[in-house]
C-alpha cells in the first residue's frame, strides 16, 4: 500500500525525474500495488478538520475501476450522485438524495474513477467565496484567514489542499475560476454545452457549466475530455466531436496570435496583479506567439448584464424548493393552514441570505412593468458581449486577462456588502455571457497569496487554450511553489 | 432608484418568501444598490439589437415521441417528500383558505 502525499505535494512534473503528473503518480501506485484509499480518506478528513471542505465522505474505501482515470476524486455538492447525499449547502435540502447521477458522475465512473465524496460550496453556487455555505465557510489552505474563493471554493481548496488528484466544479459566472486562482490551482470553465449539465443542479441554466479543477494543465486537459460530448439527456448539451486534449495541448504556440484586451486591465483591478500577468504575457512572447491589444467595449456591462440575467434564471430555477416534493418543510407545522403560507415559511426559514436576495432580485427584474427595462435589455447586451468576442476571435486565437481583480481576501472582508462581492466576478463573467471556454492557471505570488491568469478561446476552442496554458506552465514554475 | 418597502413586499410575495420587518428594509436597502449598478446598462444603445438567444446558436432539439420506461419505483421516487399518504404527496390545503 503506498500514499505520501507529502511526496505528492512537493512534486511536480518537472522536478521529478519520471516527467509525470500527479494523476499519472496515482496511475503508476494503481498500477503497481494499490492505491491506499483508505489513507485517501484519512487524508481528506484531516483536510476538512483544518479547512471545512467536504459536505459527504464515503465511510469506507470503495472501489477503482479501469481506465484513464483509475483515481479517487472529490466533487461539488450541487452535481448529483445516488451514493451520497447532495444538499447544494442550503439547509432546504439537507438529508436530499437524488435518486439518480448526473452524467458526469457515470462518465467518471466508467472512466474508472471513485467520487469518495462532496465538497463545500456557497449555497447554490451563489457566491464568491464559500462563506454563504449552510455549513460553514470553506478556509482557504494557502492562508487559512483568508477566503478559497466560490462558489466551487471546495473544490479548489481540496485540490489544492493536495488531497484529491482532481475535483469537479461549476461555473456559472466564475465558480470554478475565481477559486482555482484564488488557491493557486488550474480550473476550467468549458464552452457552454460541451459537457452535460445533467444532474447538475439548476442555478442559472442558461450560464451554468460543469469542469475540472486539477494541479496541471494536462490534468485538466485529460478529465476535461472524459466529462465532455452530448449527452440526450441534456438538450443544450453540443454535438461536436470532442478532441483527444491531451495531445492537442502539447503543440508549440510558436506563431499564435494571443489578444490582451483593455477593458480587463486598469480600473478595478490591482495594479500588482496587472503586473504579474504583463510579466506571463512577456513570457508567452518569448516562446514565439504574438501579441496584439485588441478590445472589447461592451464587456464593461457584463457584470451589471449578469446580475438580472443570473437572478432572473435563479428565480425561476428555486422555485422548485417549495417543501411539497423533496427536501426539508414546515409542511408539518399545525400553525400553518395554507399551501401559500407553507411555501413562505419553508421558504424563509431555510433558504440563506444571498439566495433570497437574488431570488427577489430576479423575481423583480422578470416582473410586470419592470421585464422591459431589465431582463429584455439584459438579454441585448448579452448580444453586443457575445458580438465582440465573435469580432475579436477574427483576429486573435485566445485572450490573456487576470483571472480576479484582487487576490483572495479575508474571510468576512466582504460579507455586508454584497455589490462589493460580486466585484470578485468582474473578469470571469464575461466568458459565461459569450458561452466561451476559459481556463485559470497559477502566475506567480503577491504576498504568498496565488495571482491566477486567464486565458479564453472562442465557443469549442479548448484546445487552444488548454495549449497555451501548457505552454505558460511548463515554462514558469509556479506550480512548485 | 430607492426600492420603496412596499415593492419589497410585492416581490416576497410574488417569490413566495416570508420576511420579516427589520429583512424588509435589509432586503430594500441591498436591492436599491444592485439596481443602482445594474442601471449603467441603460447606456447602452440597443436599439435593433436582438435577444441573445441560444448562445451556441442551438435550434429546437427534436427527440422521438416514444415511450420510456422509468427505472426508478414509485417508492424511490416517492423517498425525499416530505409529507405522503397511500402513494401520494400530500399539502396543505391549495383552495378556499388563501391568505
Amino acid at each position: 500500500m503506498v500514499w505520501i502525499p507529502a511526496f505528492l505535494s512537493a512534486m511536480s512534473s518537472r522536478s521529478n525525474g519520471a516527467g509525470m503528473t500527479r494523476r499519472e503518480l496515482y496511475m503508476n501506485i494503481t498500477e503497481a500495488k494499490k492505491v491506499d484509499l483508505k489513507k485517501f480518506l484519512d487524508e481528506a478528513k484531516a483536510a476538512d478538520e483544518k479547512f471545512n471542505i467536504l459536505l459527504s465522505v464515503a465511510d469506507k474505501p470503495g472501489k477503482l475501476g479501469k481506465g484513464d482515470l483509475a483515481v479517487p476524486c472529490l466533487i461539488k455538492d450541487n452535481i448529483v450522485t445516488t451514493d451520497y447525499p447532495t444538499t447544494c449547502a442550503s439547509k432546504i435540502l439537507e438529508g436530499f438524495r437524488s435518486p439518480y447521477e448526473a452524467t458526469v458522475v457515470t462518465k467518471l465512473k466508467q472512466a474508472g474513477a471513485w467520487v469518495a465524496g462532496k465538497l463545500n460550496l456557497d449555497e447554490f453556487a451563489m457566491g464568491s467565496s464559500t462563506e454563504n455555505s449552510a455549513f460553514g465557510a470553506t478556509k482557504n489552505p494557502i492562508d487559512s484567514t483568508r477566503v478559497p474563493g466560490g462558489s466551487s471554493g471546495g473544490s479548489a481548496a481540496a485540490v489544492a489542499a493536495g488531497v484529491t488528484p482532481f475535483s469537479l466544479g461549476s461555473d456559472t459566472g466564475g465558480s470554478i475560476r475565481q477559486p482555482a486562482a484564488f488557491c493557486g490551482v488550474v480550473g476550467m470553465k468549458p464552452t457552454y454545452g460541451r459537457v452535460s449539465r445533467y444532474g447538475l443542479v439548476a442555478m442559472a441554466s442558461s450560464l451554468d457549466q460543469i469542469g475540472p479543477l486539477t494541479t496541471t494543465v494536462e490534468d485538466c486537459a485529460l478529465v476535461l475530455k472524459i466529462i465532455s460530448g452530448k449527452d440526450p439527456l441534456d438538450a443544450t448539451s453540443l454535438d461536436a466531436p470532442v478532441p483527444d486534449y491531451v495531445s492537442e495541448m502539447k503543440k508549440d504556440i510558436k506563431g499564435l496570435n494571443i489578444g490582451v484586451p483593455k477593458e480587463f486591465f486598469g480600473e478595478g483591478v490591482d495594479r500588482a496583479i496587472e503586473e504579474k500577468v504583463q510579466v506571463a504575457i512577456k513570457e508567452l512572447e518569448k516562446l514565439g506567439a504574438k501579441i496584439k491589444e485588441v478590445s472589447l467595449p461592451n464587456s464593461r456591462y457584463a457584470l451589471a448584464t449578469y446580475y438580472i440575467i443570473q437572478p432572473a434564471e435563479v428565480s425561476a430555477n428555486l422555485a422548485r424548493y417549495d417543501g411539497v416534493k423533496y427536501g426539508v418543510s414546515e409542511g408539518k407545522n399545525e400553525q400553518i393552514e395554507t399551501i401559500e403560507e407553507m411555501y413562505r415559511q419553508t421558504r424563509a426559514k431555510y433558504l440563506g441570505d444571498e439566495v433570497k436576495r437574488r431570488i427577489m432580485l430576479g423575481t423583480y427584474a422578470t416582473s410586470a412593468g419592470f421585464r422591459d427595462a431589465y431582463y429584455d435589455r439584459a438579454r441585448k447586451v448579452a448580444t453586443l458581449i457575445k458580438q465582440d468576442f465573435d469580432k475579436v476571435f477574427k483576429e486573435v486565437d485566445v485572450l490573456i486577462t487576470p483571472t480576479t481583480p484582487t487576490v483572495a481576501f479575508k474571510l468576512g472582508e466582504n460579507t455586508t456588502d454584497p455589490l462589493k462581492m460580486y466585484m470578485s466576478d468582474l473578469l470571469t463573467v464575461p466568458a459565461n455571457i459569450a458561452g466561451i471556454p476559459a481556463i485559470s492557471i497559477p502566475c506567480d505570488k503577491i504576498d504568498g497569496l496565488p495571482v491566477g491568469l486567464q486565458i479564453m478561446g472562442p465557443q469549442l476552442g479548448e484546445s487552444k487554450v488548454l495549449q497555451v496554458a501548457y505552454a505558460y506552465e511548463q515554462s514558469t514554475d509556479w506550480r512548485q511553489q | 432608484m430607492k426600492l420603496p418597502k412596499a415593492e419589497v413586499e410585492h416581490i416576497a410575495m410574488l417569490a413566495r418568501i416570508g420576511l420579516t420587518e427589520a429583512e424588509k428594509q435589509h432586503y430594500s436597502d441591498q436591492l436599491s444598490a444592485i439596481l443602482e449598478y445594474v442601471d449603467e446598462l441603460k447606456k447602452v444603445d440597443i436599439k435593433d439589437v436582438p435577444d441573445v438567444g441560444q448562445i451556441t446558436g442551438l435550434e429546437n432539439q427534436s427527440a422521438k415521441d416514444t415511450v420510456k420506461g422509468c427505472e426508478l419505483s414509485r417508492e424511490e421516487l416517492f423517498k425525499n417528500a416530505p409529507m405522503t399518504e397511500r402513494g401520494y404527496i400530500k399539502v396543505k390545503s391549495v383552495l378556499g383558505r388563501e391568505t
